[in-house]
Parts: structure tokens; sequence; C-alpha cells
């Protein structure tokens, strides 16, 4: 939707471009580092450009890597990248008020496109979100920042997405350079890693699927995922028995 | 690089399914409408808990069994990029610093070939 001339045309949308324009480097070192490490999991080609092209969620498709590599089932995966993607569920709670005046169809195109740094630089630009007395023209301006964003986003990843698969068949495999989108993921782990009780998490979660390893379908992710979870929901149960409100975390 | 395989396409499509469920998932219904209260705690931590899940495994771990050698270029690389990212909150710094660690240790001193 960032083609439509009525966005594209608009002053904000040149906006939404200049700022996400600042951080385009980065996410295209993140989409190289995603496409080689596709290639050097095994995947053809053909699956890694598929992947690219559909999926365009970084952390989703870096985690379901390995897990495809070693044949694990199909629910093990789908559970593992929405888990990783449950962020964006965030996201969309946050992002609701500012699309629900489009139809359906353009508010999942809107939502497929709104990536991490796009929900980022939109909800800093548009703090406050529109009500029943928000002009047309104020929603207009601000869709069309949201697409100028999300387009500079989708041409850094994509296309360095693409010339990562084309140059992991031309580094040797043996230097391990896969071993970026752990890093990678490992980057973004502890950006969110922003209270005591999510640092529990991880590390709860990190040592129960170190421990859970023998479970076979790589079940040790999904019952990882199950332990840290239910044990950081009964921490933060107890210490906040009074106020329900569960605003930290 | 392996071969293209039909059961790998269908998972790639269900995954972008997953993309477009989690990215619209509160877009989805005009009603107004709202996740249970121990989910929304839950979203704090779900997250967070997948990466642990499936990075900490990928670092202290070698064929199913933990790492038994102190020699092993992943742990400095982690250490290494984790320092960058607590000094300068950049994920691009904390790849290019623990890959020039990892690489430096892989290919230099020949660990964990």
């Amino acid at each position: 939707m960032f083609l439509r001339p009525a966005y594209y045309r608009h002053p904000e949308y040149r906006i939404g471009v200049r700022d996400l324009a600042s951080v385009a480097t980065g996410i295209g070192a993140w989409g190289l580092m995603t496409g080689v490490a596709m290639i050097n999991s095994g995947m053809s080609a053909v699956e890694a450009v598929a992947m690219t092209l559909l999926v365009f969620a970084g952390s989703a498709q870096l985690a379901s890597i390995p897990l495809i590599a070693s044949g694990a089932p199909l629910w093990v995966i789908l559970t593992t990248a929405f888990c990783v993607n449950l962020r964006f569920v965030v996201f969309s709670a946050h992002l609701r008020p500012y699309v629900m005046h489009m139809p359906l169809r353009e508010r999942l195109v809107t939502g497929y496109l709104t990536a991490d740094l796009s929900y980022v630089f939109f909800s800093r630009r548009f703090p406050h979100h529109p009500d029943a007395s928000t002009p047309a023209s104020e929603l207009e301006a601000q869709q069309a920042y949201l697409m100028g964003n999300c387009a500079v986003n989708y041409v850094a990843w994509m296309g360095a997405s693409l010339v990562g698969i084309a140059l992991a068949k031309v580094i040797p495999t043996h230097w391990g350079l896969g071993f970026a989108g752990i890093l990678a993921l490992l980057g973004v782990m502890l950006s969110l890693a922003t209270s005591p009780l999510r640092i529990v998490s991880m590390a709860v979660s990190g040592m129960a699927a170190v421990v859970a390893w023998a479970l076979p379908l790589k079940l040790n992710i999904v019952v990882a995922i199950a332990v840290a979870v239910t044990l950081a929901l009964i921490i933060d149960a107890q210490r906040t028995p009074h106020t329900g409100g569960g605003s930290h975390g | 690089m392996g071969e293209t395989d039909a059961w790998t396409l269908f998972t790639i499509v269900l995954m972008a399914g997953v993309t477009v469920l989690t990215r619209c998932l509160f877009f989805l219904s005009d009603k107004p409408w709202t996740l249970p209260h121990w989910a929304q705690r839950g979203l704090q931590y779900a997250p967070i808990a997948a990466l642990g899940a499936v990075v900490i495994p990928e670092v202290v771990m070698t064929q199913g069994a933990l790492i038994q050698t102190w020699q092993e270029p992943r742990l400095f690389a982690v250490a290494a990029g984790a320092a960058w990212f607590f000094w300068r909150k950049d994920v691009l710094g904390t790849i290019v610093i623990g890959m020039a660690v990892y690489l430096g240790l892989r290919l230099g001193l020949g660990w964990g070939l």
C-alpha cells in the first residue's frame, strides 16, 4: 500500500522515509545475515527466497531456521514463530485505533508491513491515538507517514536479504557466518531484557531448553517457553497482590 | 545448500500466515475487544522466553551436550556482543563485534572447528 499516490505524494510520506533511512543500514545488515543464515542452514535458494518474500519477520525466520534444518514438526515451528512474534500482538493492540478507519483488507496490509522499527518510529511521531473527532486529513497524514516508513524498511530488508542469499554461496560454510543470526537474536533478546522478571523469564527458558534438550521434536523450545512464562506470571502475581495492575514488565 | 522441499515451502507459507495473524490480531474485529488480563501479562514474558529458548542452547551446547571446553568461540563472541549491547544499546554493533571475535578465534586460532 506504500505505492498508493495519495500516500507517496503526501509530505508526511517523505518524513517517514527520512526517519527510517537513519536506521536502514542496521536493517540491511540484519537482512544480509538472515539471508546468509538461511542458506548456511541447508535451505535451498528457492526456499530462502520464498521465506524472505513471504514471511517478512527476521527474528521468527532466524528462530525457525534451526528447527526446519532439524526436521522439527510443523506445529513446533509455527508455535515458536508465533511466540517470537508475540510482540507484534502488543503492537497491534496499540496501533488498533490508528487503523480502524480503513477497510479490513487495508488493515491487514498495513499490519503485515509494520515491523518493529516502523512501529517504534510511528508511535514516537504520533503518540496520541486518534478518536472520533480526529479529521480525515490527520488520519491520512498518519497513514502516509507509516507507509513511507514501511517502504524504506521493506526495500532495505528485502534487498539485503536477497543479497545475503546470493553471497552465502561464495562464503565458505566452515566460517560459520550463520552464527551472526544467533548474535542478531541475542541483540534483540537483550533489548527486550528491560525488567528483572523478563531477565528471569529469559534465563529460566534458556536453562529449561538445555535441560529438556533430549525431548523429541524440538519440544524443549515449547516446554521452555511454557515453564518460563508460567513462572514469571506466578512471581508477578505474588509481587502485586493488591494492585492487579501488571503494568510493569 | 539443500534441495527444495514442498513441505518446507508449505511451512514457509504458514509462517507468513503467522506473521499476518500476529501483526494484525487486534485489527481483525470491528468490535471493542481485549485479551484476558493474564494473557496481557503473559505477553510481557513470552517473547524473551522464546528467544532465550532458541539462543541459549545454540551458544552453550554442541551436538546435544553442554560444551566441555572453554576454547569455544561462541562463548567469547556472545560475551563481547553482550558487552557491546549493554554499552551502546545497538543490535548491529552486537552482531559486528560478536562476529569479529567469533571469526578471529575460529579462523585465527582454529577454535571450535
